[in-house]
């Protein structure tokens, strides 16, 4: 029992020393040329819902939720942050070669429309990134358009 | 119009490319994943993606002409890229099928700039992707379509042959 005590009471000092450690660094207040909106000036609906339900992950600026601010929280969005950004940034979109563009086109179609993304994982927590049927078409028909 | 022309199914043509062995490694692995997703083995497609994903990795660009080193930069960014996911994605075979899609059109430019030891064939099969289509290399012309596998294995027909001078 004694044992447990202190095992217990390092695991507290443990998470709340972590709690000193930051994260949240994907922040910018400028949006670069080479942002996917921007370039290709998309509409405002679809720029919308990117904004809602893609750029979280996948652009150089995170609109952190509350509980990013606690660890270890923060560090497993930090990471997933940084693997969404690596498959597809779209703060860096325009900076693409043509080829890789119409690339990231492809697969963005198909996950849209097979529902892989956004993540059932994100969108559970936050209710508000889910595409709606309309948003959904509205986003394919616009992402199509791009590729052709 | 000729007359070998005259003799193949419509839309039908051929393209002749240069005699070379510097992207065999590149054909050897892409036609062993395009096997293995024929024959509906995702685990194969992983490994032998893989190994495309390394071929990709090992190809000298800087031997190649330089007018085209750029061109040829960004397919071999976009094909390992592709590959890598076919690799990773090894209890997915849609999502392999998806990519490898992509990476079949990186395969087809690349071995128009670097040649080729064997002569290809460019297949398609207008149903896949909701009917949008897509294409495939393959060292035979006998049908096997590595998008469906057993579901729909004779989908498809010769595009262009892709002939070795």
């Amino acid at each position: 029992m004694k044992l447990l005590k202190r095992i217990g009471f390092a695991l507290l000092i443990v998470l709340v020393g972590i709690q000193f450690i930051p994260s949240r660094s994907n922040q910018s207040t400028v949006v670069p040329p080479t942002d996917f909106i921007k370039t290709f000036e998309a509409p405002e609906q679809v720029g919308k819902i990117l904004n809602t339900s893609c750029y979280n992950c996948h652009s150089n600026n995170t609109n952190y939720p509350w509980y990013s601010r606690v660890q270890p929280v923060g560090w497993f969005l930090e990471n997933h942050i940084n693997k969404g950004k690596e498959e597809l940034n779209f703060s860096e979109f325009g900076s693409y070669s043509g080829r890789k563009q119409k690339s990231k086109l492809t697969s963005m179609i198909s996950q849209v429309e097979d529902g892989e993304m956004p993540l059932a994982s994100y969108t559970f927590i936050h209710r508000e990134a889910r595409l709606s049927a309309e948003s959904k078409k509205t986003l394919i028909e616009y992402l199509k358009k791009l590729k052709d | 119009m000729d007359t070998k022309m005259e003799n193949k199914p419509m839309g039908q043509s051929s393209v002749n490319v240069e005699r070379s062995k510097s992207a065999t490694a590149i054909i050897e692995n892409y036609l062993a994943t395009k096997d293995a997703l024929v024959a509906d083995n995702s685990s194969k497609a992983a490994s032998s993606g893989k190994a495309l994903f390394d071929a990709f990795a090992k190809f000298d660009i800087s031997a190649q002409p330089k007018p085209q080193q750029k061109e040829l930069a960004e397919i071999i960014e976009d094909a390992r890229e592709h590959a890598e996911h076919i690799s990773e994605n090894s209890r997915d075979i849609g999502h392999q099928r998806e990519h490898f899609e992509i990476l079949s059109t990186d395969l087809k430019d690349l071995i128009v700039i670097t040649g080729s030891d064997r002569n290809l064939y460019q297949i398609f099969c207008p149903m896949y992707n909701n009917n949008a289509g897509g294409m495939w290399l393959s060292a035979s012309n006998e049908i096997k379509n590595p998008y469906y596998g057993n579901k729909m294995m004779k989908c498809g027909s010769v595009q262009q042959e892709i002939t070795v001078k």
